[in-house]
Protein backbone atom coordinates (compact mmCIF):
# COMPACT_ATOMS: atom_id res chain seq x y z
CA UNK A 1 0.00 0.00 0.00
CA UNK A 2 1.15 3.68 -0.52
CA UNK A 3 -0.38 6.53 0.74
CA UNK A 4 0.12 10.52 -0.81
CA UNK A 5 2.22 12.94 1.58
CA UNK A 6 -0.55 14.32 2.18
CA UNK A 7 -2.40 11.45 4.07
CA UNK A 8 0.83 10.98 6.21
CA UNK A 9 1.33 14.98 6.81
CA UNK A 10 -2.42 14.37 8.63
CA UNK A 11 -1.52 11.80 10.30
CA UNK A 12 1.55 13.27 11.57
CA UNK A 13 -0.53 16.34 12.92
CA UNK A 14 -3.10 14.11 14.96
CA UNK A 15 -0.09 12.18 16.14
CA UNK A 16 1.64 15.58 17.24
CA UNK A 17 -1.49 16.44 19.05
CA UNK A 18 -2.04 12.29 20.68
CA UNK A 19 2.24 13.53 21.73
CA UNK A 20 1.61 16.69 23.63
CA UNK A 21 -1.63 15.10 26.07
CA UNK A 22 1.75 13.75 27.39
CA UNK A 23 1.03 17.38 29.00
CA UNK A 24 -1.48 16.17 31.40
CA UNK A 25 1.42 14.33 33.95
CA UNK A 26 3.36 17.02 34.52
CA UNK A 27 0.54 19.32 35.26
CA UNK A 28 -1.33 17.18 37.90
CA UNK A 29 2.34 16.47 39.18
CA UNK A 30 3.67 20.27 39.69
CA UNK A 31 0.11 20.99 40.74
CA UNK A 32 0.94 18.53 43.72
CA UNK A 33 4.28 19.49 44.37
CA UNK A 34 3.08 23.52 44.48
CA UNK A 35 0.18 22.61 46.66
CA UNK A 36 2.92 20.51 48.99
CA UNK A 37 5.08 23.42 49.22
CA UNK A 38 2.81 26.04 49.68
CA UNK A 39 1.47 23.63 53.01
CA UNK A 40 4.93 23.61 53.92
CA UNK A 41 5.18 27.51 53.93
CA UNK A 42 2.22 27.61 55.43
CA UNK A 43 3.63 25.16 58.39
CA UNK A 44 6.94 26.58 58.76
CA UNK A 45 7.52 29.90 57.02
CA UNK A 46 10.63 30.66 57.84
CA UNK A 47 11.88 28.16 55.61
CA UNK A 48 10.32 29.95 52.78
CA UNK A 49 13.53 30.12 50.33
CA UNK A 50 14.49 26.88 51.16
CA UNK A 51 11.36 25.29 50.17
CA UNK A 52 10.76 27.10 47.09
CA UNK A 53 13.91 26.23 45.71
CA UNK A 54 13.50 22.99 46.15
CA UNK A 55 10.06 23.07 44.89
CA UNK A 56 11.13 24.25 41.86
CA UNK A 57 13.82 22.02 41.46
CA UNK A 58 11.87 19.09 41.40
CA UNK A 59 8.91 20.70 38.99
CA UNK A 60 11.46 21.39 36.69
CA UNK A 61 12.57 17.66 36.52
CA UNK A 62 8.88 16.58 36.68
CA UNK A 63 8.41 18.14 33.76
CA UNK A 64 10.97 16.31 31.68
CA UNK A 65 8.15 13.31 30.67
CA UNK A 66 6.07 16.52 29.22
CA UNK A 67 8.70 18.02 27.16
CA UNK A 68 9.59 14.24 25.59
CA UNK A 69 5.85 14.24 24.40
CA UNK A 70 6.27 18.05 23.27
CA UNK A 71 9.34 16.82 21.74
CA UNK A 72 7.90 13.98 19.41
CA UNK A 73 5.53 16.18 18.70
CA UNK A 74 7.68 19.03 17.01
CA UNK A 75 9.75 16.18 15.58
CA UNK A 76 6.35 14.87 13.92
CA UNK A 77 5.73 18.61 12.62
CA UNK A 78 8.87 19.71 11.50
CA UNK A 79 11.49 17.34 10.65
CA UNK A 80 8.69 14.76 9.26
CA UNK A 81 10.30 11.44 9.69
CA UNK A 82 7.37 10.00 7.96
CA UNK A 83 7.53 11.36 5.01
CA UNK B 1 -1.43 23.06 0.44
CA UNK B 2 0.31 20.17 2.62
CA UNK B 3 2.00 22.36 4.74
CA UNK B 4 -1.07 23.46 6.43
CA UNK B 5 -1.17 26.66 8.48
CA UNK B 6 1.43 26.74 10.23
CA UNK B 7 3.56 27.48 7.51
CA UNK B 8 1.59 29.69 5.71
CA UNK B 9 2.91 32.44 7.22
CA UNK B 10 6.66 33.24 5.42
CA UNK B 11 8.02 34.70 8.06
CA UNK B 12 7.69 31.79 10.75
CA UNK B 13 11.14 30.86 10.67
CA UNK B 14 12.99 29.22 14.52
CA UNK B 15 15.10 27.06 12.38
CA UNK B 16 18.84 26.91 12.62
CA UNK B 17 20.27 27.88 9.07
CA UNK B 18 23.78 26.76 7.21
CA UNK B 19 25.99 29.94 6.97
CA UNK B 20 28.95 28.53 5.14
CA UNK B 21 30.23 24.83 4.90
CA UNK B 22 33.52 23.76 4.78
CA UNK B 23 35.25 20.36 4.71
CA UNK B 24 36.88 18.47 7.26
CA UNK B 25 38.53 15.12 7.14
CA UNK B 26 35.71 13.95 4.26
CA UNK B 27 33.09 15.22 6.09
CA UNK B 28 30.95 18.42 5.32
CA UNK B 29 30.55 20.23 8.16
CA UNK B 30 28.24 23.50 8.77
CA UNK B 31 29.26 26.51 10.08
CA UNK B 32 25.85 27.32 11.45
CA UNK B 33 23.74 30.19 13.32
CA UNK B 34 24.01 28.36 16.28
CA UNK B 35 27.57 29.08 16.49
CA UNK B 36 27.42 32.51 15.30
CA UNK B 37 24.99 32.42 18.66
CA UNK B 38 27.73 31.13 20.44
CA UNK B 39 30.41 33.45 19.34
CA UNK B 40 28.48 36.57 20.49
CA UNK B 41 27.59 34.55 24.03
CA UNK B 42 31.07 33.93 24.33
CA UNK B 43 32.49 37.71 23.56
CA UNK B 44 30.17 39.27 25.82
CA UNK B 45 31.24 36.75 28.75
CA UNK B 46 34.58 37.36 27.71
CA UNK B 47 34.45 41.39 27.77
CA UNK B 48 32.49 41.11 31.09
CA UNK B 49 35.38 38.62 32.62
CA UNK B 50 38.10 41.11 31.41
CA UNK B 51 36.28 44.34 33.03
CA UNK B 52 35.52 42.33 36.44
CA UNK B 53 39.49 41.24 36.50
CA UNK B 54 40.38 44.88 35.67
CA UNK B 55 37.50 46.31 38.09
CA UNK B 56 39.16 43.61 40.97
CA UNK B 57 42.98 44.62 40.79
CA UNK B 58 41.88 47.94 41.24
CA UNK B 59 39.19 47.50 44.24
CA UNK B 60 38.56 49.19 46.28
CA UNK B 61 37.26 49.13 50.36
CA UNK B 62 33.83 50.94 49.46
CA UNK B 63 32.79 49.35 46.54
CA UNK B 64 31.52 50.96 43.09
CA UNK B 65 28.73 49.70 41.47
CA UNK B 66 30.37 47.33 39.01
CA UNK B 67 32.47 45.78 41.62
CA UNK B 68 28.96 45.43 43.31
CA UNK B 69 27.53 43.58 40.60
CA UNK B 70 30.75 41.63 40.33
CA UNK B 71 31.04 40.18 43.89
CA UNK B 72 27.26 39.64 44.41
CA UNK B 73 27.53 37.36 41.25
CA UNK B 74 30.64 35.81 42.99
CA UNK B 75 29.04 35.23 46.09
CA UNK B 76 25.37 33.87 45.20
CA UNK B 77 27.10 31.45 43.13
CA UNK B 78 29.38 30.83 45.63
CA UNK B 79 26.66 30.31 48.52
CA UNK B 80 24.92 27.83 45.59
CA UNK B 81 27.91 25.68 44.98
CA UNK B 82 29.66 25.39 48.72
CA UNK B 83 25.60 24.89 49.47
CA UNK B 84 25.06 21.93 47.58
CA UNK B 85 28.20 20.30 46.87
CA UNK B 86 29.68 20.94 50.60
CA UNK B 87 33.01 19.69 50.77
CA UNK B 88 33.45 19.38 47.22
CA UNK B 89 32.71 22.71 46.24
CA UNK B 90 36.19 24.14 45.95
CA UNK B 91 37.02 22.01 43.08
CA UNK B 92 34.03 22.65 40.85
CA UNK B 93 33.18 26.14 41.78
CA UNK B 94 35.15 27.41 38.59
CA UNK B 95 33.51 24.71 35.70
CA UNK B 96 29.81 25.53 37.56
CA UNK B 97 29.85 29.35 38.06
CA UNK B 98 31.15 29.53 33.94
CA UNK B 99 28.54 27.02 32.91
CA UNK B 100 25.54 28.72 35.05
CA UNK B 101 26.78 32.40 33.66
CA UNK B 102 26.98 30.46 29.92
CA UNK B 103 23.93 29.06 29.97
CA UNK B 104 21.76 31.91 31.47
CA UNK B 105 23.38 34.39 28.69
CA UNK B 106 22.35 31.99 26.57
CA UNK B 107 19.00 31.07 27.44
CA UNK B 108 18.24 35.11 27.60
CA UNK B 109 20.21 36.19 24.68
CA UNK B 110 16.91 34.93 23.40
CA UNK B 111 15.54 38.88 24.48
CA UNK B 112 17.96 40.40 22.28
CA UNK B 113 16.83 38.74 18.94
CA UNK B 114 19.37 36.19 18.71
CA UNK B 115 18.23 32.42 18.48
CA UNK B 116 19.22 30.95 21.74
CA UNK B 117 22.21 28.64 21.45
CA UNK B 118 20.68 26.52 24.05
CA UNK B 119 18.27 25.75 21.80
CA UNK B 120 20.56 23.94 19.35
CA UNK B 121 20.86 20.31 20.58
CA UNK B 122 24.32 20.20 19.87
CA UNK B 123 25.50 22.44 22.60
CA UNK B 124 22.93 21.37 26.09
CA UNK B 125 24.70 17.37 24.28
CA UNK B 126 27.81 18.51 24.65
CA UNK B 127 27.59 20.33 28.08
CA UNK B 128 25.45 17.04 28.99
CA UNK B 129 28.74 14.96 28.25
CA UNK B 130 31.05 17.19 29.86
CA UNK B 131 28.53 16.26 33.08
CA UNK B 132 28.90 12.43 32.36
CA UNK B 133 32.58 12.76 32.06
CA UNK B 134 33.06 14.71 34.92
CA UNK B 135 30.80 12.21 36.76
CA UNK B 136 32.46 8.92 35.69
CA UNK B 137 35.53 10.65 36.32
CA UNK B 138 35.42 11.28 39.92
CA UNK B 139 33.91 7.98 40.64
CA UNK B 140 36.41 5.98 39.48
CA UNK B 141 38.64 9.00 41.05
CA UNK B 142 37.01 8.38 44.58
CA UNK B 143 35.01 5.10 44.57
CA UNK B 144 38.19 3.35 42.56
CA UNK B 145 36.85 0.72 40.82
CA UNK B 146 35.56 -1.72 42.94
CA UNK B 147 33.04 0.50 44.55
CA UNK B 148 31.94 1.27 40.91
CA UNK B 149 31.02 -2.49 40.44
CA UNK B 150 29.45 -2.61 43.53
CA UNK B 151 27.74 0.90 42.39
CA UNK B 152 26.56 -0.66 39.73
CA UNK B 153 25.38 -4.12 41.05
CA UNK B 154 23.28 -2.20 43.72
CA UNK B 155 20.08 -4.56 44.76
CA UNK B 156 21.65 -7.71 43.05
CA UNK B 157 24.11 -8.13 40.39
CA UNK B 158 21.04 -9.13 37.92
CA UNK B 159 20.14 -5.29 38.01
CA UNK B 160 23.16 -4.06 36.47
CA UNK B 161 22.09 -3.70 32.65
CA UNK B 162 19.01 -1.45 34.16
CA UNK B 163 22.01 0.56 35.93
CA UNK B 164 23.79 1.40 32.92
CA UNK B 165 21.15 2.57 31.07
CA UNK B 166 20.29 4.58 33.86
CA UNK B 167 23.60 6.05 33.75
CA UNK B 168 23.99 6.70 30.57
CA UNK B 169 20.17 8.21 30.40
CA UNK B 170 21.45 10.72 32.91
CA UNK B 171 23.13 13.38 30.21
CA UNK B 172 20.12 12.61 27.76
CA UNK B 173 17.93 13.74 29.80
CA UNK B 174 19.33 16.61 31.61
CA UNK B 175 20.24 17.78 27.94
CA UNK B 176 16.99 17.09 26.65
CA UNK B 177 15.45 19.13 29.63
CA UNK B 178 17.14 22.27 28.99
CA UNK B 179 17.12 21.94 25.15
CA UNK B 180 13.33 21.20 24.94
CA UNK B 181 12.78 24.03 27.43
CA UNK B 182 14.36 26.57 25.36
CA UNK B 183 12.36 25.79 22.15
CA UNK B 184 9.61 25.38 23.13
CA UNK B 185 9.66 28.92 24.36
CA UNK B 186 11.17 30.14 20.73
CA UNK B 187 8.60 28.25 18.90
CA UNK B 188 6.21 29.79 21.29
CA UNK B 189 6.96 33.04 20.59
CA UNK B 190 7.99 32.49 16.81
CA UNK B 191 4.59 31.62 16.29
CA UNK B 192 2.85 34.91 18.33
CA UNK B 193 4.76 36.91 16.20
CA UNK B 194 4.21 34.93 13.08
CA UNK B 195 0.81 34.70 13.21
CA UNK B 196 -0.31 37.37 15.02
CA UNK B 197 1.84 39.82 13.16
CA UNK B 198 -0.55 42.52 13.28
CA UNK B 199 -1.66 42.45 16.70
CA UNK B 200 1.37 41.21 18.32
CA UNK B 201 2.61 44.93 19.62
CA UNK B 202 3.31 44.99 23.72
CA UNK B 203 2.06 42.42 25.30
CA UNK B 204 4.39 39.64 23.57
CA UNK B 205 7.12 41.09 25.96
CA UNK B 206 5.23 39.16 29.18
CA UNK B 207 5.66 35.67 26.96
CA UNK B 208 9.38 37.31 26.87
CA UNK B 209 9.66 37.68 30.91
CA UNK B 210 8.67 33.92 31.38
CA UNK B 211 9.90 31.97 28.52
CA UNK B 212 13.05 33.80 28.05
CA UNK B 213 13.93 35.19 31.84
CA UNK B 214 11.85 33.28 34.33
CA UNK B 215 12.22 29.82 32.53
CA UNK B 216 15.56 30.23 31.43
CA UNK B 217 17.05 30.94 34.87
CA UNK B 218 14.83 28.13 36.33
CA UNK B 219 16.58 25.57 33.85
CA UNK B 220 20.12 27.42 34.32
CA UNK B 221 19.49 27.19 38.02
CA UNK B 222 18.24 23.34 37.43
CA UNK B 223 20.65 22.37 35.22
CA UNK B 224 23.85 23.30 37.41
CA UNK B 225 22.05 21.90 40.62
CA UNK B 226 21.02 18.23 39.23
CA UNK B 227 25.43 18.62 37.78
CA UNK B 228 26.34 19.15 41.21
CA UNK B 229 24.32 16.56 42.53
CA UNK B 230 25.31 14.13 40.50
CA UNK B 231 29.14 15.18 40.90
CA UNK B 232 29.36 15.39 44.30
CA UNK B 233 27.13 11.98 44.51
CA UNK B 234 29.80 10.62 42.72
CA UNK B 235 32.67 11.48 44.72
CA UNK B 236 31.24 10.55 47.75
CA UNK B 237 32.68 7.47 49.45
CA UNK B 238 30.59 5.19 51.02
Amino acid sequence: MDFNENFILGCSAIGAGLAVIAGIGPGVGQGIAAGHAAAAVGRNPGAKSDVTSTMLLGQAVAETTGLYGLLIAMLLLFVKPLV
Amino acid sequence: MGQGILLSADNLDFMIHGVFSYTLFGQTVWFTTSHVCILIVFLVMIGFFIAARITMKHATEVPGTFQNIVELIVEMLDNMIGNTMGQWAPRFRNYIGTIFIFILLSNISGLFGLRPPTADYGTTFALGIITFTLIHYNKFKHQKVKGVIRGLCDPWPIWAPINIIGDFAVPVSLSLRLFANVLSGLVMTTLIYGLLGKIALIWPAALHVYFDLFSGAIQTYVFCMLTMTYVSDACTTE
